[in-house]
């Protein structure tokens, strides 16, 4: 555990009385995507939301770069250098493309520095720029999801939690969004994903971990988990 | 000629209900709640003039001011203490409270100012203007300019600046808001502060025009206006202000063509035909459900 980006330790969430996740533990090295797969329901999401602060945990802390942000409400973790890329994408539906981007910045102050992230996401993002002056609810669900992506970047994060970016698009957006991903790793920039398709998640990640029932059954290298025949059976289809 | 006249005076009473719906209608779209104390930040502004100006001896636009200042505060501190800790809270429980908050304002104002009614003086200081024999008065002219002025700022204000487009990705979804960065809490200080600044300065315009003032003058404006933002759509602030103008327009009209007695029925009447053809109101937006 040399460089860990973010960690998390036995963190317990409850809705209500029932108990959504189990002394989940686990953490992401600096540099590495680390994916979190397992089945619907599992608490993948919530453990997203844990990290982010929209939801608290009853009990458990989180570190991001040995900073305690347990109790860190959630507006202010982005200015820490960690943005989230919501389930379903969420992006606002009424505003411009570029209101969309502009927002992702928004505890960025500098001018100057926005409109270069800017300037990279449309590069990363051609479909976007084309596509700047339209209002985000017209765009299709893939170029939302680029959008949704496109505004966490914005705010130049140092760790990017991804929650189902395949989910609902075509086979031909799932592959260019998961080449994203790839490139966004290569400019150095940690990712935690979760994923329901696990067998393209393990392919790009580093280490993996399976949440079941919430809490963690599993854990290793990415590849490792890939030829592991539980996680085959239960999660590959195969 | 009678027509004319009382289309301008239905203008004016209409831009005063579209201010106050805007109240209305912004802290509807951030905060998702009914602020029926709303009507009762006017009579408190229209207050606040009173007692600088006609009794302190104010310079009219300072005693304005002052009421929009006094107002601000009040609305901010309003939804911190009574609004805020039921965040979580079901709506009906913030629906109450917010009644609750209606009478005990009109219950303070009673306590201190007694209810008689008070000659309210007019802080317009414009003189009536005669065009080709129809005279329009000062205060009309000056609730009309007003209510431009403030409509035009607030559209670009909420669609120009970053602020602005905050309160859009608020009111849209506030989870989302927040993983921008996005203070919810603040945003919906900000847009309370908003409300009740505009509720002065129409409590203000609405006691120069019709200088009567008592503890409860504010709640039938405050009802209308209410039914304005439904009328133009909830939510919407160009449906808040085109909602205002025709339910003053309809009112005035019936006033003036039909029987003064029925013209809130009438109101109210459009206001129920409007909603069985278009449910969500003139411009509202139609909610489209999120997979």
């Amino acid at each position: 555990m040399a460089d860990v980006m973010l960690e998390i330790k036995k963190i317990n969430v409850y809705f209500g009385v029932i108990r959504a996740l189990r002394d989940v533990s686990f953490y992401v090295e600096k540099g590495e995507v680390v994916a979190l797969i397992g089945a619907n329901g599992a608490g993948k999401t919530t453990t997203l939301h844990t990290i982010t602060g929209l939801l608290k945990p009853a009990s458990g802390s989180i570190f991001l770069g040995g900073v305690d942000i347990t109790k860190t409400p959630a507006h202010k973790i982005v200015s820490m250098g960690m943005a989230h890329v919501p389930e379903g994408r969420r992006v606002f539906s009424l505003l411009t493309v570029e209101d969309n981007l502009r927002l992702g910045a928004y505890t960025r102050k500098d001018k100057k520095e926005i409109a270069e992230s800017m300037e990279e996401v449309f590069t990363s993002f051609p479909r976007l720029k084309e596509r700047r002056s339209q209002t985000a609810g017209t765009l299709s669900g893939g170029e939302q999801q680029m959008l949704a992506m496109g505004r966490a970047l914005m705010s130049k994060p140092s760790i990017l939690l991804m929650d189902e970016p395949s989910m609902g698009l075509s086979p031909l957006f799932v592959d260019e969004i998961f080449s994203i991903i790839e490139k966004i790793k290569k400019q150095g920039t940690t990712v935690l994903l979760v994923e329901q398709n696990a067998n393209k998640a393990l392919s790009i990640a580093d280490h993996a971990y399976v949440l079941e029932t919430g809490s963690i059954a599993m854990e290793g290298k990415a590849s490792e988990l890939l030829n592991d025949e539980r996680v085959r059976k239960a999660y590959l289809g195969a | 000629m009678k027509f004319l006249s009382q289309l301008i005076s239905g203008i004016s009473l209409g831009s005063i209900y579209a201010l106050i719906a805007l109240g209305y209608t912004m802290v509807y779209g951030i905060a998702k709640m009914l602020n029926f104390a709303h009507g009762d930040v006017i009579m408190v502004g229209a207050f606040v003039v009173y007692t600088a100006c006609v009794k302190g001896g104010m310079n009219p636009v300072l005693g304005v001011l002052l009421a929009i200042v006094f107002c601000t505060v009040l609305g901010v501190c309003i939804e911190r203490l009574a609004y805020k800790p039921l965040r979580q809270a079901a709506s009906l429980a913030v629906l109450i409270t917010a009644i609750g908050v209606s009478y005990l304002l009109q219950n303070l104002a009673l306590l201190i100012f007694k209810s008689d009614t008070k000659q309210f003086s007019s802080v317009v200081m414009i003189k009536p203007v005669t065009v080709a024999g129809l005279t329009v008065s000062g205060e009309i002219i000056a609730t009309i300019i007003v209510s431009v002025v403030i409509m035009v700022a607030l559209t670009l204000f909420v669609n120009k600046t970053k602020p602005g487009k905050a309160m859009r990705a608020v009111s849209e979804d506030k989870g989302a808001a927040q993983l921008m960065g996005i203070n919810v809490n603040g945003i919906i200080s900000l847009t309370f502060a908003i409300g009740s600044a505009l509720a002065a300065i129409a409590g203000a315009l609405m006691c120069s025009t019709y200088p009567a003032l008592s503890p409860y003058t504010g709640a039938m404006p405050g009802i209308k206006a209410f039914v304005a933002a439904v009328f133009g759509g909830i939510g919407s602030i160009p449906g808040a202000m085109v909602g205002g103008v025709l339910l003053g327009v309809i009112e005035n009209l019936s006033k003036g063509y039909i029987s003064s007695q029925l013209s809130d029925a009438i109101v109210f009447a459009v206001l129920i035909l409007v909603l069985l053809i278009k449910p969500t109101g003139i411009m509202g937006k139609k909610m489209t459900e999120k997979v």
